[in-house]
């Protein structure tokens, strides 16, 4: 089985690598690129810690191939931030104290940005439901629901 | 042991502690930057996969892996047959066991060989040309019938002393407290009830699957790094395992992703090494979520039996449990601790546990949050409920009128301290939550819950850099913003700002032994040694800025952060800021540290009282939780916003072990749900914001009356939410979890 030549963008940087055809994407995120902030929790779908954008698009990266980047934008949670300037939702995260371990983090923040970019103005089940398919054990969503909807309003505020 | 007069709890105004300060890893953690146990590398490193056991009980007759060692990419490859044979100690030996099977597989999934390959891929079709030979025994699954006389049998000769003759083999322990006279105790009761409950195992969950990257070399040194709750205990463990010195192994602890107790042992981290030593290569081991489900955790299943006799106005006259919890195929349930929490909230003259550890064919079983006890607080909460409700009486009243204070001997022996319980039950009395209507269909559920907290060895370095900031060295993993704790315990003693603190885990190599984290230890232990440790780097502070003052030692005393002069020479110097004393350290002795070592033994015990309201959809048997508060004792919070995330994450795992989560087995002794989508944990729409009270009745045994709060708060949810779904079902539910299918058919049965 020869490898396959992918060429993509991944925050924004033109980007190419060789892959299996059986290749996920997270696998080649963090064992080829070097980008371990996208986390695998279960490799299934089920637990979002590896939660990118494809195209705009909030994916599992564990459930997209390497190949399937091909042509495609990728964002993951490496290109969040502007330079030392945090997003709204990295820095509210950091103040509401809306993690403990921190490993559903990155999926959670990725995930939480691609809901304000659909809907600025979520109500707390909206924002509840979008955030399903994240899990996080330690914290019982709490103060990762209140910091996303902090997050929001300051966004709100500021465009 | 006494505890030194500087270790009790004096009063004071805190300037640092109680504020919700930023954690120190919290730009790494949101920006993707903190490396987790998966995320470490080395080069030249091998990957490693594990062959697990099809079957639930097989004797293993011989394994065949050169077919896979022939394989192009291949490495190496270890059985058992590469382990050394312990023989001094069950305890170790049965985690090497656990981590690489012997003679017989004892669960599905239990490890029987692993390979080392260039990548994941040849080591994953390695794997399919290892050829075991099996012969496939009886299984058991349950811990009833685990314990019945003609039980397939997991060990012989393993039964201690207290176990009766004539019972299963299965049977490994048999633990008993208590005090007073429990039949007299029922005869003075109003009511008596008896009554079963029973609990499913349930897993720690936590999202990051167990990671571990091994480098060993011939020189008998080496270097691991994983993802654990106590990389001490990694050292030590593995170097029995491996016959290294504890010296020769270094072990460095990764940002950790989640725990709960499941992080307390090791699973991959001997068979790495032993990988390593065999390839001559780094190794690195991550676990699937299906090996973290079939092969790591869970907590016990339990089936307990009740006894608990009333008088008609609350008084309970005498409480008896007989609780039975399988630990999976090896020795260790948490029943003692079951046996020993179930009754702890109250103050009874007659009160009787009697504990049985069992094995049967799952996985070793390891600690999960307050381990043992939210099982025994579901069967003694449910019981009283009942019995309060049957009587007409206000279940917070009926607990507030048993509830144990100072002074009561605690039912597993010791006579309690100052304690919180009460604070709780009035705080939830008096909480609008309690007066709120409910609607149909909806029940309002109560529960207290204990447990003991820890101290053990812990060891801490607090070192001044010649800017006049601080370092603090610290030997336990940071699983929910311990950093920022240390960090402000440190500043607070120093009386300089938090920004100026940086905490550190260090490596086995930079500190004495500590303990893992567990037991709710760490704010209080650590948080005491960082204490003691900044009290001594201020003596020696002191010490320096009396001899640049020509003074007596004991004539400077340290304040606001800066050291001045006292008594008859007071207001003859100007006060020497820390910062001031670190810029002429090199000329006054040399650098400036304190540290700290201890096995503190005044760890407070921490009580709870969980208020929830659920509603019950009577076509389907669904549970919504609509409301949901927890009241709890923290000694005193350091840091206000972790502590109620201890409050609320204890609760909602608390409610996936009552509503959904369960290890469920087929007649072939396999796990039918080893994913995240069929071991379902709570997600985000299950569940309502988690309200929290933070009570704060000091712990006499911490400088600052620091309690653990870590665990007391997954220990009430259970009974909470199945006295809840109870009233709103209208009939008594006896069995976890309370899923839809089971709610449906009490609701069908009444």
């Amino acid at each position: 089985m020869s490898k396959v030549h992918v060429t993509t963008s991944i925050n924004g940087d033109p980007t190419e690598f060789l892959c299996e055809p059986d290749e996920t994407l997270l696998d080649v995120l963090r064992d080829k690129l070097g980008m371990t902030g996208s986390k695998e929790g279960c490799g299934t779908g089920d637990c979002g810690a590896c939660s990118v954008t494809l195209d705009g698009r909030l994916v599992c990266s564990c459930l997209v191939l390497g190949a399937e980047a091909e042509g495609r934008e990728v964002s993951t949670i490496e290109g969040m931030s502007n330079g030392d300037q945090l997003h709204p939702l990295q820095r509210k995260f950091i103040e509401h104290a809306a993690l403990q371990c921190g490993i559903c983090t990155p999926g959670l923040l990725v995930a939480a940005k691609s809901l304000l970019e659909q809907n600025p103005d979520p109500t707390e089940e909206e924002t509840r439901y979008w955030l399903a398919g994240n899990l996080c054990r330690c914290t019982g969503y709490d103060k990762i629901i209140r910091a996303v909807m902090d997050a929001a309003q300051e966004m709100r505020e500021a465009s | 042991m006494a505890l030194d007069d500087k270790q009790q709890y004096q009063a004071r105004q805190f300037k640092v502690v109680g504020t919700r300060v930023k954690r120190p890893d919290g730009v790494d953690k949101v920006t993707g930057k903190a490396r987790f146990g998966a995320d470490i590398s080395a080069p030249g490193m091998l990957i490693a996969r594990v062959l697990r056991s099809p079957h639930a009980h097989a004797r293993i007759k011989s394994i065949d892996t050169s077919a896979a060692e022939a394989l192009p990419g291949v490495h190496g490859v270890v059985t058992r047959a590469d382990f050394d044979k312990i023989t001094d100690d069950d305890f170790t030996a049965d985690i090497l066991d656990n981590c690489m099977a012997g003679e017989k597989a004892l669960y599905d999934g239990h490890a029987v060989a692993a390979v080392a390959a260039n990548s994941a891929a040849v080591a994953k079709a390695a794997l399919k040309l290892i050829k075991v030979d099996y012969d496939v025994l009886p299984h058991v699954t349950d811990v009833d019938a685990a314990m019945v006389a003609d039980a397939p049998v997991l060990h012989d000769g393993r039964a201690n002393e207290s176990v009766p003759a004539g019972m299963s083999a299965n049977v490994l322990s048999r633990y008993e407290f208590g005090h007073g006279d429990i039949e007299a105790g029922l005869a003075k009761a109003d009511r008596v009830i008896e009554r079963t409950y029973k609990t499913e195992a349930t897993h720690q969950g936590y999202i990051e699957p167990h990671a571990c990257l091994a480098q060993m070399g011939p020189d008998g040194q080496a270097d691991l790094w994983c993802c654990t709750q106590g990389h001490y205990m990694v050292r030590n463990v593995c170097a029995a395992i491996m016959g290294l010195d504890q010296g020769q192994l270094r072990v460095t602890a990764s940002e950790i992703g989640g725990g709960f107790g499941g992080k307390t042992t090791v699973f991959l981290e001997p068979v790495a090494l032993a990988l390593s030593r065999k390839t001559s290569r780094p190794v690195k081991m991550v676990m699937s979520r299906s090996e973290v489900l079939r092969a790591t955790g869970p907590t016990a299943s339990s089936s307990v039996d009740v006894r608990i006799g009333m008088t008609k106005d609350g008084r309970i006259t005498a409480g008896f449990a007989e609780l039975r919890y399988q630990g999976g195929a090896y020795p260790g349930s948490p029943v003692e601790f079951g046996s020993m929490s179930a009754f702890a909230p109250y103050d009874l003259d007659a009160v009787k546990t009697v504990g049985w550890d069992v094995v049967t064919n799952r996985p070793k079983q390891a600690a999960y949050r307050a381990p043992g006890a939210p099982m025994a607080a579901y069967a003694i909460e449910s019981a009283i409920d009942e019995l309060a409700k049957g009587f007409g009486l206000d279940p917070l009243a009926v607990r507030l009128k048993n509830a144990a204070r100072e002074g009561t001997k605690a039912s597993y022996g010791p006579t309690f301290p100052a304690i919180g319980l009460e604070a709780t039950l009035r705080a939830a009395k008096d909480h609008p939550h309690w007066a709120a209507p409910l609607g149909e269909n909806q029940g309002r559920g109560v529960a207290c819950g204990f447990w003991f907290n820890f101290g053990g060895d812990t060891c801490v370095s607090l070192n001044i850099t010649p800017d006049g900031t601080v370092t603090v060295s610290e030997g336990n993993p940071d699983i929910g913003g311990s950093r920022a704790s240390m960090s402000m315990m440190a500043a607070e003693e120093l009386g300089i700002p938090y920004e100026q603190v940086r905490t550190i885990v260090a490596d086995t190599g930079s500190l004495g032994q500590n303990e893992v984290t567990d037991g709710s230890r760490v704010t209080f232990a650590v948080g005491l040694a960082t204490i003691e440790a900044a009290r001594a780097a201020k003596r020696e502070m002191c010490k320096r800025a009396a001899m640049v003052w020509g003074i007596e030692e004991d004539a400077v005393k340290w304040e606001d952060g800066a050291a001045h002069p006292a008594g008859e020479n007071a207001g003859k110097h100007p006060p020497m800021t820390l910062k001031d004393i670190a810029a002429v350290a090199s000329n006054t002795g040399g650098p400036i540290a304190g540290h700290h070592e201890a096995n503190p033994e005044g760890a407070g015990v921490s009580f709870a009282t969980h208020m929830v309201d659920t509603e019950v959809d009577p076509d389907t048997g669904a549970v919504k939780i609509l409301r949901y508060t927890v009241f709890q004792d923290a000694g005193k919070a350091v840091h206000p916003d972790y502590v109620e995330g201890q409050f609320q994450g204890g609760a909602v795992q608390g409610i996936g072990w009552a509503l959904n989560e369960e290890y469920i087995y087929g007649d072939d002794g396999v796990l039918q749900n080893a994913g995240f989508l069929d071991y379902r944990i709570p997600v985000a729409s299950d569940l309502p914001m988690i309200d929290t009270v933070i009570l704060e009745i000091p712990n006499p045994g911490h400088p600052y009356g620091v309690r653990g709060v870590g665990e007391t708060s997954i220990v009430p949810p259970l009974a909470a939410v199945a006295n809840a779904v109870s009233e709103a079902a209208g009939v008594r539910m006896t069995q976890l979890p309370m899923s839809p299918p089971k709610v449906l058919k009490a609701l069908h049965d009444q």
